[in-house]
């Protein structure tokens, strides 16, 4: 194929290895990060084949479902349910078994396996990259074709580093202008969400442009491409440029040396192409975007913190007015009612979308002297252990501690609740999470998907409200 | 892999837009080490009150849908985490066919490696069949890959397209990972290409701990 190519164009046919006779492409994957809870399958049946890992070096465990978030020092003798403990032991077992190179849980490198790919550099532009992770998305901020895939999957590279796919289409989504101030990266994927739909994405993968978009930084980015399997697709991406460069400098796995210089010079050729075709493309004024918060139980049901709740008599259709009124009455709402001054009981700040240090630097800059009510519980879950040393450097860890925040130790904590982090049935909850599912981080529990300045307005009024009136 | 010829038996409508992975099998499932007996947990919440007791008005609660091997879905079914649980969960229930107006991509490629075939019709065709699957008297229904069509009590059929490579390997019930493996010298005329362009690629080992 000549003529001008986008971004994904260039990533995918530079790892084709060849094309099978069926219409689906085997296709290269440079990197691949596993954890506990979608790895041990492919490692029993590699075990009961006799195959082994391709490239070990190509491959990174770390555990992060299901880990404490207090108590770190008991290692894994500190995981309190017996079977989540038993995944990670099999993971560490597996690790070792395989050659495969593993962050243990008492490391300080250890967090949610999307916040330490980049972080340690092995996130790399025009690389492919998979986990047994919908939310490996992330890692597509950095111009990286990067995408979630099943257990057999995982087995699949595990054993051959490749994978049969069938090519996906390319989507753009332009964010025209500015971020209005208070308006955070989180809101601009709510609202991109609000805009396609939770299936609009499906079958392509989104490449994110735009004046807002170059504008973010490396986190920001991150936190757009981590919502996209939100959007129905299963990769986003953002060209590299100088903000992703300079990020990647120096990181202890991304190249170094002359290596370094060659492989900036390759990727700045990345970009795509004046002309490039797209199947589908939207654009969104960034001016328009307010704080956004979800109202229902899809990442769709997302309203301005200054809108209102839908009225299922209004509707288009009997299937989506089911959905609505199922959604207000699942979330204890009322129709047709204003988001704000509505009440929580919890505050979640941290997960693969929002645990990094800017997110932590925007939930303080709110939290600071300000204190959270008698009957609120908010926590604090940084993605990593780095995050965690960075934001105590900065004093953050003091600022949210004064506040009335639990300051806890790295991993995916309420965001999927399969440790003892999770709502109780009936609670309401502000969370800087990507998933508002029924039941997603409790059975039972009301989750309200916002960024880390909306969530520590929350926390410390004890209600929704709009974080730029505090900002001023 | 198991084969998927053809499959005949009650299906169960679940007429609901955006179903979740976390729906077909919450997080509580996902600590196992086995994949034995996830069917139990299939659509938990839906199937199981607060105390663990059957709702009895739940659709596989009832007979005859709770031996459905068929699901009738809505939009977009399958959407949100990667979890392969969701497909075992479906198979081990008994479920091995689900017809809906669309699916998510994951979950899609994931029921291929499980030998579940996923049917993608119209709207208009899926409120037929929803309809069927709702009245317990014309609920069975034949699914015929081979043929690619669906054969209602009735006894009229409604066709439905599949890609070839789908088809080809739900029927064969083929082991990609030794059809990949047959590729090697493939892979590792790949891999010397690479390396020679992209160096940095290649043996990245983590660093000794950092605390």
């Amino acid at each position: 194929m000549s003529g001008p190519k986008t971004l994904f164009d260039k990533i995918w046919e530079s790892h084709v290895v060849a094309e099978n006779d069926d219409g689906t492409t085997l296709l290269y994957i440079d990197k691949h990060l596993i954890h506990e809870v979608t790895s041990w399958t492919g490692f029993e049946r590699m075990a009961e084949d006799g195959r082994g890992v391709r490239r070990p070096d190509a491959t990174l465990g770390v555990p992060d479902h299901s880990i404490p978030t207090r108590n770190r020092a008991a290692g894994v003798a500190g995981i309190g349910d017996p079977l989540g403990r038993g995944q990670v032991e099999a993971l560490i077992a597996n690790c070792e078994r395989f050659g495969v190179p593993l962050i243990p849980l008492t490391d300080l490198r250890q967090g949610i396996v999307h916040i330490i790919g980049p972080e340690q550099g092995l996130t790399l532009p025009g690389a492919t990259l998979v986990c047994g992770d919908s939310h490996t998305a992330t890692h597509g901020a950095f111009g990286c074709l990067a995408f979630g895939i099943g257990s057999s999957e995982v087995e699949h590279v595990l054993a051959t580093q490749t994978l049969s796919q069938k090519r996906p289409r390319n989507m753009r989504i332009a964010v025209a202008g500015d971020l209005p101030p208070g308006v955070a990266a989180k809101d601009m994927i709510l609202a991109v969400i609000g805009v396609i739909g939770t299936a609009g994405g499906t079958g392509h993968v989104v490449e994110y442009a735009g004046a807002a978009i170059r504008a973010l930084s490396m986190e920001g980015r991150m936190t757009v491409c981590n919502m996209t399997i939100e959007g129905g697709a299963r990769a986003g991406l953002v060209a590299p440029d100088e903000t992703t460069f300079a990020y990647l400098k120096g990181r202890p796995m991304a190249p170094a040396g002359d290596h370094w210089d060659r492989a900036v010079a390759h990727w700045r050729t990345l970009a795509s192409d004046e002309g490039a075709a797209y199947d589908k493309e939207a654009t969104i004024e960034a001016a328009d975007i307010a704080p956004q918060i979800t109202w229902g139980t899809s990442p769709e049901d997302v309203i301005p913190v200054t809108g209102r709740t839908p009225d299922p008599a209004a509707a288009p259709d009997e299937k989506r007015r089911e959905a609505i009124s199922q959604a207000l009455d699942y979330m204890a709402l009322a129709p047709d009612a204003p988001i704000e001054g509505v009440a929580v009981d919890r505050v979640f700040i941290g997960s693969c979308t929002n645990g990094r240090i800017e997110d932590l630097r925007a939930a303080a800059a709110v939290a600071r002297g300000r204190r959270v009510p008698d009957g609120v519980g908010a926590m604090v879950v940084p993605g990593s252990g780095l995050v965690k040393r960075q934001a105590e450097e900065e004093g953050l860890d003091r600022i949210f501690v004064e506040a009335g925040f639990e300051w806890r130790d790295a991993g995916c904590s309420m965001c999927i609740a399969m440790n003892d982090d999770k709502l109780a049935p009936g609670e309401r909850c502000a969370s800087t999470s990507n998933r508002n599912f029924k039941g997603r981080q409790g059975r039972g529990g009301r989750t309200h998907l916002v960024s880390p300045a909306m969530a520590a307005a929350a926390a410390v009024s004890g209600r929704f409200v709009d974080v730029r009136e505090m900002l001023s | 892999m198991r084969t998927f010829t053809t499959l005949s038996g009650p299906a169960a409508p679940l007429p609901m837009i955006n179903v979740d992975t976390d729906q077909i099998i919450p997080k509580q499932y996902l600590t196992a080490i086995t994949r034995a007996g996830l069917g139990k947990g299939l659509f938990h919440d839906f199937r199981y009150d607060m105390e663990d007791r059957e709702r009895p008005d739940f659709v596989l609660n009832r007979e005859p849908w709770n031996e459905a091997c068929i699901l009738i879905a809505g939009e977009n079914f399958g959407c949100g985490s990667s979890r392969e649980h969701a497909p075992w969960a479906l198979e081990d229930f008994g479920i091995r066919c689900v017809i809906a107006p669309g699916f998510a991509d994951i979950f899609f490629n994931n029921c291929v490696k499980n030998g579940i075939l996923l049917i993608a019709l119209p709207e208009d065709n899926v409120n037929t069949l929803m309809a069927d699957a709702e009245n317990p008297q014309a609920c069975r229904m034949r699914v015929d890959l081979e043929a690619q069509t669906i054969m209602r009590a009735s006894g009229e059929t409604v066709g439905f397209e599949i890609e070839p490579f789908r088809k080809h390997r739900l029927l064969e019930g083929l082991d990609d990972i030794g059809i990949t493996m047959a590729r090697a010298a493939e892979i590792d005329a790949f891999e010397a290409r690479q390396k020679a362009a992209q160096p940095w690629l290649y043996g990245a080992d983590i660093p000794d701990s950092a605390g």
